[in-house]
């Protein structure tokens, strides 16, 4: 591991001065990626003494400090009963020990398991902007089947944004200037020309918290991967309104009906029954319209 | 020197280690900390230690190398196989992705601080009574997750141990009587 200064922010505001810092949440990404040296701080700020907690569920919506754990809110009573969708996505990634380390922030922020972009010798233009996508015509079996670019065909990891685009979350951003927030489906970017260029945040910005709409129609999350259990998905789906993700290189949600693979289950804006019959999900350009 | 030298008790005495008192430790690095940079203050097993360290040393090469705690394994080195398991504050983490100096002001407990001096942990006990292990290298990290496992009470059926207990990958598939050992100890919790 590349070495690094070290200190633990006791406020927010401390957080927020050090822009150059990379921030340790439950450490599951960053400290892996840090021993690969595909990630090279030189600056880690401990975050998890930050009042960035607590699952808060009202009638207008489910509210989720970014510092919860990923355990924690997969078997939150009430975000089971609600927003279902969120707790399967959660209760299927990853292993239990890393859902006891790993923080909703941070899971948003993981980074793509392309074997490539994870070894140093590979060239990867995520990795080394302009240094070659090897994926294209290498081992691309968990590869992009949406959203691909030539330049890198990675897909997003994580089974949690594929839901929280699905129910039309935000996130809430806080950095030295204040506070913004935005749409999940608007945060992310996909590839292009860029992709070392992934998502919205800022330079020392902050995630502080997931804001979740209040959803009554019926969910599923479904996921397709080579073992029952602790595995990445190969596919994760999400029905009622319908988001595609780890197939794709960020989650996407359906334009119009859903796709029948992706439309497992509930209405939006098209029953089940239709859902397929105009299916289109969209391609390389921008998405999210529900 | 004529004495004969374990393997074992020869990293033990290596490890650069010195215990500073019982439990307690101050916070990790604050902002503004006395510590010095290479030093790391950890509380494991209920005694607490100040080690040589930088920041970028993971709980478990702090564990197996400084402490000589080599119960903890190395398996993977990358969070996907539990052989590292130990318990931060009382949930079980995978020890290779955690930095040991976050772990300072924490609790940290291992498979050797399971038992209660020489009378085994009952989740110990029920892994020798099941044979839940064949060659031995993942069983620490098993019986680390089947501790929390059990005491979570969470997992009823066969199907749910196994959901509960898929972070602990086993390569002589000893997954029965692991399963096993599991339900024996579901009366001592
Ligand atoms: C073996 C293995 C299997 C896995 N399987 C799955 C799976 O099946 N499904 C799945 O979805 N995920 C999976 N994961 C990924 C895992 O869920 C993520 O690593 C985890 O959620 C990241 O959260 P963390 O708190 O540990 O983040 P960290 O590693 O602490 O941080 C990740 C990144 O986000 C930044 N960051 C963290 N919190 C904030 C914040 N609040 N504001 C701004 N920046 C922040 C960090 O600086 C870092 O760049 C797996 C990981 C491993 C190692
Ligand atoms: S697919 Fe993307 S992450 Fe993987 S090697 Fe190509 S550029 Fe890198
Ligand atoms: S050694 Fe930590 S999970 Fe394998
Ligand atoms: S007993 Fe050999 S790996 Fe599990």
């Amino acid at each position: 591991m590349k070495t690094y200064d070290f200190v633990s922010a006791g406020s927010i505001r401390q957080a927020l001065s050090r822009e150059d810092a990379s921030y340790l949440a439950g450490g599951t990404t960053l400290v892996d990626l840090m021993k690969l040296e595909v990630m090279t701080p030189a600056h880690v700020v401990d975050i998890n003494s930050l009042p960035l907690r607590g699952i808060h569920c009202a009638p207008q919506g489910l509210r989720i400090g970014a510092l919860e754990r990923m355990a924690d809110v997969a078997v939150h009573h009430e975000v089971a009963q609600r927003w279902s969708m969120v707790s399967t996505a959660l209760a299927l990634s990853a292993s239990p020990q890393l859902r006891n380390m790993a923080s909703i922030g941070g899971n948003l922020l993981q980074r793509t398991r392309c074997d490539y972009f994870r070894d140093v010798r590979m060239p990867c233009n995520k990795r080394k902007p302009g240094s070659g996508c090897p994926a294209v015509n290498g081992d691309n079996r968990m590869h992009a089947i949406l959203g691909g670019s030539s330049a890198c065909v990675a897909t997003h990891a994580s089974d949690l944004a594929v839901a929280l685009v699905a129910l039309d979350a935000s996130i809430r951003l806080q950095d030295r200037h204040g506070e913004r927030v935005i749409k999940l489906a608007d945060f992310y970017r996909l590839p292009g020309d860029t992709p070392s260029v992934e998502n919205q945040l800022r330079p020392g910005e902050l995630i502080t918290e997931v804001i979740v709409p209040a959803c009554d129609w019926p969910q599923a999350y479904v996921k397709v991967r080579d073992r029952t259990s602790y595995e990445f998905p190969g596919l994760g789906g999400c029905g009622g309104r319908r988001a595609l993700g780890r197939g794709a290189g960020r989650p996407h949600r359906g334009r119009r009906r859903g796709h029948p693979a992706v439309a497992v289950a509930g209405r939006g804006e098209g029953s089940a029954g239709q859902a397929g019959d105009r299916g289109e999900l969209p391609g390389g350009g921008p998405h999210g319209g529900g | 020197m004529a004495e004969s030298v374990s393997r074992r008790g020869f990293l033990g005495s290596a490890a650069a280690a010195s215990v500073v008192g019982t439990v307690a430790v101050a916070p990790g690095r604050a902002w503004a900390d006395s510590v010095p940079p290479d030093r790391i203050r950890l509380s494991v097993n209920g005694k607490a230690y100040e080690i040589d360290a930088d920041p970028t040393v993971t709980l478990l090469d702090a564990l197996r190398e400084r402490l000589g705690l080599t119960g903890t394994k190395k398996g993977c080195d990358r969070g996907q196989c539990g052989a590292c398991t130990v318990h931060v504050d009382g949930r079980r983490v995978v020890s290779c992705l955690t930095l040991a100096i976050a772990c300072a002001g924490k609790k940290v407990v291992t498979i050797e601080g399971i038992a209660d001096g020489d009378s085994l942990h009952p989740v110990q006990q029920a892994f020798v009574d099941c044979d839940g292990f064949q060659c031995g290298f993942c069983t620490s990290g098993q019986i680390m997750s089947a501790v929390e496992v059990v005491a979570q009470g969470a997992a009823r059926s066969d199907e749910e141990i196994r959901e509960a207990m898929s972070g602990n990958i086993c390569r002589c598939g000893a997954y029965p009587n692991i399963v096993d050992a599991i339900k024996q100890c579901r009366g001592d919790h």
